[in-house]
């Protein structure tokens, strides 16, 4: 704020809210993090304080490796979101470029049809789509993500894209045009390479959703390893006794790391994403 | 004004011919929906049939296993809103996604405006108190999971070897507590969302009205209020409509951190659905399902108003 420069205002507007705002939401974490590193005796022992390490162990990681399928769920959810995110991101750009910069009776209502579609929830759609993935003998297999991801990923990215593509001057494929190049040169020699940032945070961003989904797969993909990893990990790793929450929680870590290391970069761009067919227009 | 395909591009006046498929693909319509037809497929047959699938399950008996069923109107519906559980999964569910709102909204406010100064670490710290919202929910719930744990919360060891209580805190055993620990964990979840994108929204505020507000004497309550509030109005409301709308349709904390217990006190529209598929009950679970549709309907038409207006 303007001309409060003083360190005690400093110390009430801004540091004391900063530290409330870590603890309460870093906290959990923070608390997966020690708990990973927990001896399974002190995890037992109520009379230590919970929130400190007496000792150092990576026997609940070495478990998560050794004893269970975490790296087969980890490689499952990687070929599902790789392979969900290139079949949306080719069908986004399409359809970004359409919306965003062609004109044709029926775009209007074809662009709120998109941005309703990515309203829709896997809840209201998982028990007749689980019908569906089973008459196409999907079930089980990767393909039945691959393929019912872009549902949502599909309206968001190619609403997302839209708005990136208004931003590019149409003089430039005006231009090339004029030289006699043909739209879909002009679209693939001009345009993509400038929306390019645009692509790249799309496909970010959904590789980040597909990473986190979790209804389709545990509907779709829950049978052996094959599971993703957030499912295997819910259904696998709860178990009926009390020594499961160390490995739970060093499966908790591991799994955050890369959304979080892929959204710290692009968060930016996320939210004006959300609103760029507004902002945009 | 509107969001969608405004300005035409204009043509160009003169231009070298191209010949064959190239000249057909150069006028915009037919093209448009050759270029969107990929799309379009995969959503016309993994959302809107399936959709189209649902209602009509919704009006049937059928139960996973048999290979009969039959076409029995608004049955289901019927018999759900004289079942209990349901009546209850409404009630969670209204409560989980409505009272929740004003704690992340003014949490989320707060922590905007926060973030929205310079210091050191802010790019840093911007990232980080972001996590909750990035983290798959299914993974964060985990944590909490072990934070309301009947046995291991620390929270009850702590406060047993302070004293402070006799016993463990019972916070998933039973219906207030759980829902009140299931709300807890959804603000956390929420809260990130909510700042960052009111955070963006306060990077359109022109700060040369803040400082002109500012040297006319207003307080800082009077420059949020007037300067700072009409700017960000927008985003707020829409913000706001997007989060109601997904915890609304939410599973995974819930399923996760009780699958609807303790004796289905805490299901919502999600977790109930899907207990009943478990139970192969197909058709209410469908009907669970599908009466969801005409509340986000209303929402979705709401927000789109708005997405629409933003300029």
């Amino acid at each position: 704020m303007v001309g409060s420069n003083t360190f005690r205002l400093r110390l009430l507007q801004l540091y004391l809210p900063l530290a409330f705002y870590a603890v309460f939401l870093l906290f959990p974490f923070a608390w997966m993090l020690i708990v990973s590193f927990k001896p399974a005796n002190d995890l037992l022992d109520t009379t230590i304080n919970p929130f400190l390490l007496y000792g150092f162990t990576f026997d609940h990681y070495r478990y998560l490796f050794e004893e269970t399928d975490f790296l087969r769920w980890t490689l499952n959810t990687f070929i599902v979101t790789v392979g969900a995110t290139i079949l949306s991101l080719v069908c986004s750009i399409l359809i970004g470029y359409a919306l965003g910069r062609l004109r044709f009776r029926g775009g209007n209502t074809m662009g709120v049809i998109i941005f309703l579609a990515y309203l829709v929830p896997p809840t209201l759609l998982f028990i007749p789509l689980a019908q569906v993935v089973t008459r196409f003998n999907l079930y089980g297999e990767y393909w039945s993500l691959i393929f019912t991801y872009p549902t949502f990923l599909i309206p968001f990215a190619g609403w997302l894209l839209m708005g990136y593509f208004r931003t590019i001057p149409i003089e430039l494929e005006q231009a090339a045009m004029v030289d006699g190049a043909t739209r879909l040169r002009a679209m693939w020699t001009i345009i993509m390479p400038l929306a390019l940032p645009g692509i790249l945070s799309a496909g970010i961003f959904c590789f980040t959703l597909g990473w986190n989904e979790f209804l389709y797969a545990l509907v779709f993909m829950s049978t052996g390893t094959m599971k993703t990893m957030p499912v295997g990990v819910v259904s696998d790793l709860i178990r009926a006794d009390v020594l499961f929450y160390g490995s739970l929680m060093a499966a908790g870590i591991l799994g955050s790391v890369p959304v979080a290391i892929a959204y710290s970069f692009f968060v930016d761009h996320y939210i004006s994403g959300l609103t760029a067919g507004a902002t945009k227009g | 004004m509107s969001v969608l395909p405004i300005e035409a591009p204009a043509r160009p006046v003169e231009r070298a011919k191209p010949t064959g498929m190239g000249r057909i693909l150069d006028r915009e319509a037919p093209l448009a929906y050759l270029l969107m037809f990929p799309g379009l497929f995969i959503l016309a047959l993994f959302m809107a049939y399936p959709f189209g699938l649902g209602v009509y399950l919704s009006m049937t008996d059928k139960y996973v296993g048999f290979a009969n069923y039959d076409f029995i109107g608004f049955d289901n519906f019927r018999y759900l809103f004289q079942d209990t559980i349901f009546q209850r999964t409404v009630r969670n569910t209204f409560v989980y996604s409505f009272f929740t709102v004003p704690f992340k909204l003014v949490l989320g406010m707060g922590l905007a405006l926060v973030l929205n100064n310079h210091f050191h670490f802010s790019r840093f710290m911007r990232a980080g108190l972001l996590l909750p919202w990035i983290v798959p929910t299914a993974i964060s719930s985990l944590a909490w999971l072990m934070l309301y744990d009947s046995v291991l919360s620390p929270f009850s060891i702590l406060f047993k070897n302070w004293g402070l209580i006799d016993s463990n805190i019972n916070f998933l055993g039973s219906q207030y507590n759980a829902m009140a620990a299931l709300c807890l964990a959804n603000v956390w979840r929420g809260v990130p969302f909510f700042a960052v994108s009111i955070l963006a929204g306060l990077q359109a505020v022109p700060p040369d009205l803040h400082e002109a507000a500012a040297l006319d004497g207003a307080s800082a309550w009077r420059r949020f209020r007037d300067v700072t509030l009409p700017v960000i109005r927008n985003i707020v409301l829409i913000s706001t409509l997007f989060s109601v709308i997904w915890t609304f349709a939410d599973f995974q904390l819930v399923y996760v951190l009780t699958k609807g217990g303790p004796a289905n006190s805490t299901h919502v529209f999600g977790t109930y659905a899907y207990q009943l598929m478990g139970f192969s009950d197909l058709g209410t679970a469908a009907a669970v399902s599908v009466s969801m549709f005409p509340i986000l309907a209303v929402f979705a038409v709401v927000l789109l108003r708005y997405v629409r207006a933003e300029d």
